[in-house]
């Protein structure tokens, strides 16, 4: 199984080979409701660590998703747009929103574990 | 015994049981069908003639078939419009403690001064000379707002808040070109605790949004703020007092560190009905600012009337102002139309705004006089506070229970291992007769409950609302979950399908499929 980080604004990134999958935690989408509208952004888009990635919206809110380290998009989720309903249903599976290359693979060391992420969540609440 | 009367003499022997009719009506209350279900398509209520000898001149596109509108008389009209009404709920009908929103009650005298027909019945081109009362109306308006604001200038005519948050940065956006800023001065600093119409009115004009975090007590610390502010800070958007009902108690700070980096300040009166001759925006640095006259003085929204968003401007941007205005000379009041000649940026209405607002504010002003005014902020604010008093101790307060603005903000950690969410909570005000409050707004607060009573309500009224929302709360807390997750039991319809509706939504009523008939 490839290695997932956590970030604070509860995205998940997972590692396979020098790109990653990036989606929102288990966590998030609970708390966001039933998500209704999944904004992507364009293949080739060339993202800094924390911006914008892609935009969430639930029944409650619209939310941004955040890049969780820097990178180009090289694939997204477009199934999303005519079923938003998979980041409820399997966020860390069916449910990712972009694929990234990653401009510097050391950037993943500064993101939470598993571990760390559980801890980080329970504190929340 | 049998009842030979056909009436039944005792509950149980009613035909039908006692939560459904045979119409579907509740007593007096109707079930009311879609137009098109009830309307009949061979018939019409009104008898045209046929047009004799008509050569239609559209080329052959003419419509051939039926328009398909439903036919029903007058009578069957007015009532399906009023049996509509009825389920309306409104500032008439009860407490409406939306917050954010200062539903406040609508004087009936504002109605009456603007049915003068010298306001209602006049026309936009009508000569202005003929008009020159309601041209002296909108200078009165403009002088009120910009005495009250401790500004120098008014732009009347946009039509809503976020319209005239739009004029008010089209302006901003104006003076930065006029200085040769353009290229340069691109970001916008909006808070966390923003309407959410303000990031989307600096985006709408190309401006890049940049968010101010929100520091621990719910307010924008000045040295966040310092530390976004550069030479390519247009401006900052700020709402004040902020949507978590509190007072920006560092807003002159802000403004001073906004334009020494060069920008102006933007400030949303959505909320200035917490201030009103209390404190003058002008006073605060204040660059401009739009008011809605459909909240802070009393005119009708919310489906009940249109919006009016005039926006106050200081020294700075007063002559980037939008035509039309209103001028005063020797000769009387003239509307100003032409931006030839002068530093306009331009007109963001075809005509010159809602006279019919004007004439309500003005009236709203007049009545109350410059002491009533404060004094109705005054009440707005202890009115919440008095909400915030007496439920502190079984709902909870994001920021501590200290006083707040004119708007009192709870969270949802109450509510915590209860099972019932704030939208759960929300639905169960509903069966209690009461419209619910703003909720999952601000965002910055979890399971946000805001609570704006407004000046309107008697002490009797906010008892009679806190003393619900504690029964609600203690059955919450008792484990009575049922109460609201299931709730509204009593509306006309109960819950919707809020998720399938974005999801799915249904746009465009159609007509079912028709019913094939047996042959006898």
């Amino acid at each position: 199984m490839a290695e997932t980080r956590y970030t604070k604004d509860h995205e998940y990134i997972r590692l396979d080979g020098d790109t990653a999958v990036v989606g929102i935690t288990d966590y998030a989408q609970g708390q966001l409701g039933d998500v209704v509208f999944v904004e992507l952004p364009a293949i080739g888009k060339k993202v800094g660590k924390g911006d914008e990635a892609a935009v969430v919206e639930s029944v409650k809110a619209a939310s941004e998703v955040y890049a969780p380290v820097s990178g180009e998009v090289v694939a997204v989720n477009s199934a999303l747009e005519g079923s938003p309903g998979t980041v409820n249903e399997d966020p860390l599976g069916s449910g990712w929103f972009v694929k990234m290359k990653l401009a510097d693979p050391s950037e993943i060391e500064g993101l939470m574990t598993e571990e760390q992420y559980k801890t980080f969540v329970a504190s929340m609440s | 015994m049998l009842n030979r009367q056909g009436r039944p003499t005792a509950p149980g022997l009613a035909s039908v049981s006692a939560h459904e009719t045979f119409t579907g009506n509740k007593a007096l209350l109707q079930e009311e069908p879609l137009l098109f279900e009830i309307g009949r398509y061979d018939v019409t209520g009104v008898d045209l003639d046929e047009p004799q000898g008509f050569t239609p001149r559209l080329g052959g596109l003419e419509r051939s078939d039926g328009i398909g509108l439903p036919g029903l008389s007058e009578p069957e009209t007015m009532r399906h419009f009023v049996r509509l009404s009825q389920k309306n709920y409104g500032i008439d009908t009860g407490l409406f403690p939306l917050g954010s929103c200062t539903m406040k009650h609508n004087p009936r005298l504002n109605e009456r001064m603007a049915r003068l027909p010298g306001f209602a019945d006049v026309h936009p081109l009508q000569p202005q000379s003929t008009v020159q009362g309601a041209l002296e109306l909108m200078n009165e308006l403009g002088r009120w707002l910009t005495e009250l604001t401790g500004m120098p200038a008014v732009a009347l005519s946009p039509k809503a808040g976020a319209h005239g948050e739009l004029c008010g940065m089209m302006a901003i956006k104006a003076a930065i070109e006029a200085k040769g800023e353009g290229a340069t001065r691109r970001t916008v600093l909006v808070p966390d605790s923003a309407h959410g119409t303000n990031p989307a009115t600096a985006a709408l004009i190309q401006f890049d949004v940049k968010p101010v975090p929100v520091r621990e007590d719910g307010t924008v610390d000045p040295e966040a703020v310092r530390a976004l502010a550069g030479p390519d800070t247009a401006a900052i958007m700020l709402t004040n007092p902020n949507t978590c009902g509190l007072f920006e108690k560092d807003v002159a700070k802000i403004a001073e560190i906004i334009h020494a980096a060069g920008g102006y300040f933007y400030c949303d009166g959505a909320n200035y009905n917490a201030i009103v001759g209390k404190a003058r925006p002008g006073d605060l640095g204040v660059d401009a600012m739009h008011i809605n006259l459909h909240k802070t003085f009393s005119t009708p929204h919310g489906g009940g009337g249109p919006g009016s968003g005039p926006v106050v401007l200081s020294e700075r941007l007063a002559a980037f102002a939008p035509v039309p205005f209103v001028r005063t000379d020797a000769a009387g009041f003239a509307l100003v139309e032409d931006e030839e000649g002068t530093e306009a940026f331009g007109r963001i209405t075809a005509f010159h705004g809602q006279t019919g607002m004007y004439v309500r504010a003005l009236s709203y002003m007049l009545s109350h006089g410059a002491d009533g005014c404060r004094q109705a902020s005054e009440d707005a604010v202890l009115n919440a506070n008095y909400v915030r008093a007496r439920l502190a101790d079984l709902m909870s307060l994001p920021f501590g229970n200290r006083p707040c603005m004119h708007e009192v903000l709870f969270d949802d950690a109450w509510l915590k291992d209860t099972g019932v969410s704030t939208l759960d909570f929300a639905k169960a005000m509903i069966d209690e007769g009461y419209h619910p409050m703003t909720v999952y707004f601000p965002l910055v607060v979890h399971g946000a409950m805001l609570v704006e009573p407004t000046e309107s309500e008697s002490r009797a009224s906010l008892d009679l609302f806190i003393a619900t929302l504690r029964d609600l709360a203690m059955a919450a807390k008792r484990g009575d979950a049922a109460r609201f997750t299931g709730a509204p039991y009593l509306a006309p319809r109960r819950r919707l399908d809020e998720t399938r509706a974005a999801r799915s939504p249904v746009l465009r009523w159609t007509p079912p499929a028709p019913v094939q008939e047996a042959a006898e």
